[in-house]
């Protein structure tokens, strides 16, 4: 199949939107990634977005932009969308259906948080009558639930779940851009309050706007594009389950399935990974994600992220960007992933700049452990 | 729902592969068949994740049971303090009135007090 390789990506709107909109953050965004692509709004043939909310996204997107995309996908995974887009997006390149596919999501819950009608919408278009009369605080107690039987079942303790939080708070410091960049150490994150048993406030993400933007093409083209492009060498998705109560063990998630098919496709191994961009909605998924991603065993991963090991200096560099713990979290987070993993490649990372990053793994995480989707992309050499 | 307003925790069961499941559904996860019939549930489960949800004041358990028969539900552990509900715990379903709506909740033991 043709390659797929990324060109321009950005933000707009981060942290608080300032008064924006959910289509100004993101038209502002992806009017910068296809600038920095070499190309012209009217040259994106192909559009791929989806929202938590409404199900005329694409169509009030390609409206907003002014664009009539060839091909246009609106999936909704989650917080994993964006990195399924990218297989979608090489997919649809591969049979000649469109050249420039532009990727982009953005949303305001900080600045303009959803009311309280929206949010009783939300639960009565997707109903869970079996989940829903227990009033779980959903998406953290699901998360919650996961980590009890993780401790349980592995002796993982509420320090090494913090030790995550601090490693994201100390790459934020490093990160002018990232919305959470006070000191914080695994005391405070202990000493913050429970939210749902054993997550505490600090053990969750934040809620901050933002908007992401990144344009897909041909690795043939991308060449005559862009200085840098960043080449999409293997990506997985697998979903298992949608509610926390049908997931079959909280302890091993879909991630197996889309790790071994990224790594497979990509034909390298977690030894050879650079920087990891994981989605780290809850303290709870990066130790998770790497035990299923093959970075340690399962069981592992408590141990594992202790010692600063995914922090500035540590020897395994994980959410560079300060992750949705730090950096911030606009409702659905893995097309800030992809953003953050494209800078490190181009070493445009400034004084968070991992050195010679050449290989970087990008995992998005939708729903409640739902759906997995893994990425591994690299710099050109 | 009728069995449970009328007092009884029942769960599907399919008439092909044998297997029970929840939440009920038209065909078998297992094995799609369509051939499915509903029988009493022993009640018995085992507390297979557990967290207590705090919000201002209040606090709640929400739980995950492996019922005896093998399929998992989320439901609360009541009777009991909501951070004392353990994983491993051996519950009992009983059915409460959930404003208007039977609801399966589970009580700490074997054969509780209800």
């Amino acid at each position: 199949m043709t390659g797929a390789a990324i060109l321009g990506v950005a933000q707009a709107g981060l942290g608080h939107a300032g008064g924006r909109t959910d289509q100004e953050i993101i038209a502002l965004a992806a009017v910068e990634a296809v600038n920095k692509s070499g190309l012209k709004m009217s040259e994106v043939d192909g559009l791929i977005t989806s929202s938590l909310t409404s199900p005329w996204w694409a169509l009030r997107t390609a409206e907003y932009l002014g664009v009539r995309p060839r091909f246009t996908e609106t999936t909704m995974f989650g917080g994993s969308s964006f990195v399924i887009d990218l297989l979608t997006a090489r997919r649809a390149i591969a049979a000649g259906e469109c050249n420039h596919v532009l990727i982009t999501y953005g949303d305001t819950p900080r600045s303009a948080p959803s009311s309280s009608e929206i949010n009783r919408m939300r639960a009565l278009l997707d109903p869970q009558v079996y989940e829903h009369p227990y009033k779980p605080f959903n998406p953290v107690t699901s998360y919650a639930l996961a980590a009890a039987r993780h401790m349980h079942q592995f002796g993982t303790t509420r320090e090494q779940l913090a030790a995550v939080a601090v490693a994201a708070r100390d790459w934020a410091r490093l990160n002018p851009e990232a919305f959470a960049r006070d000191p914080l150490s695994i005391e405070d994150v202990l000493a913050s309050p429970l939210v749902s048993d054993p997550l505490t406030v600090r053990d969750c993400c934040l809620v901050t706007d933002g908007a992401a933007a990144f344009v897909v093409t041909s690795s043939e083209r991308a060449t005559d594009l862009h200085d840098s492009p960043i080449d999409v060498l293997g990506v997985g998705h697998a979903h298992w389950h949608r509610q926390i109560s049908s997931m079959p063990d909280l302890t091993v998630t879909a991630a197996t399935e889309s790790g071994t098919t990224a790594f497979r496709e990509a034909g390298v191994t977690p030894a050879d990974i650079d920087i990891l961009e994981l989605y780290d909605a809850f303290t709870i998924n990066p130790i998770l994600f790497l035990e299923d991603l093959g970075f340690c065993a399962k069981g592992e991963g408590g141990a594992f992220v202790e010692n600063g090991r995914l922090g500035p200096g540590g020897s395994l560099p994980t959410n560079t960007n300060g992750g949705g713990l730090s950096f911030g979290h606009a409702g659905m987070y893995s097309a800030f992933l992809i953003v953050e993993a494209a800078c490190q490649l181009r070493g445009e990372a400034d004084v968070r700049q991992v050195a010679d990053a050449e290989l970087a793994l990008v995992h998005g995480n939708g729903g409640v452990l739902s759906s997995q989707a893994t990425a591994i992309l690299s710099r050109r050499r | 729902m009728a069995a449970l307003r009328e007092g009884t925790f029942s769960l599907l069961h399919c008439m092909r592969c044998s297997l029970p499941h929840f939440y009920p559904r038209a065909v078998c996860p297992f094995c799609a068949s369509r051939e499915l019939r509903w029988v009493p549930a022993s009640g018995l489960g085992t507390v297979y994740s557990t967290t207590v949800v705090r919000s201002r004041a209040a606090m709640r358990n929400i739980a995950l049971i492996d019922l005896d028969e093998g399929p998992r539900m989320m439901s609360r552990v009541e009777e009991i303090e909501p951070e004392h509900v353990a994983i491993g715990m051996r519950v009992t379903a009983f059915i409460i009135d959930d404003g208007g709506t039977p609801l399966v909740i589970f009580t700490p033991g074997i054969g509780g007090s209800r």
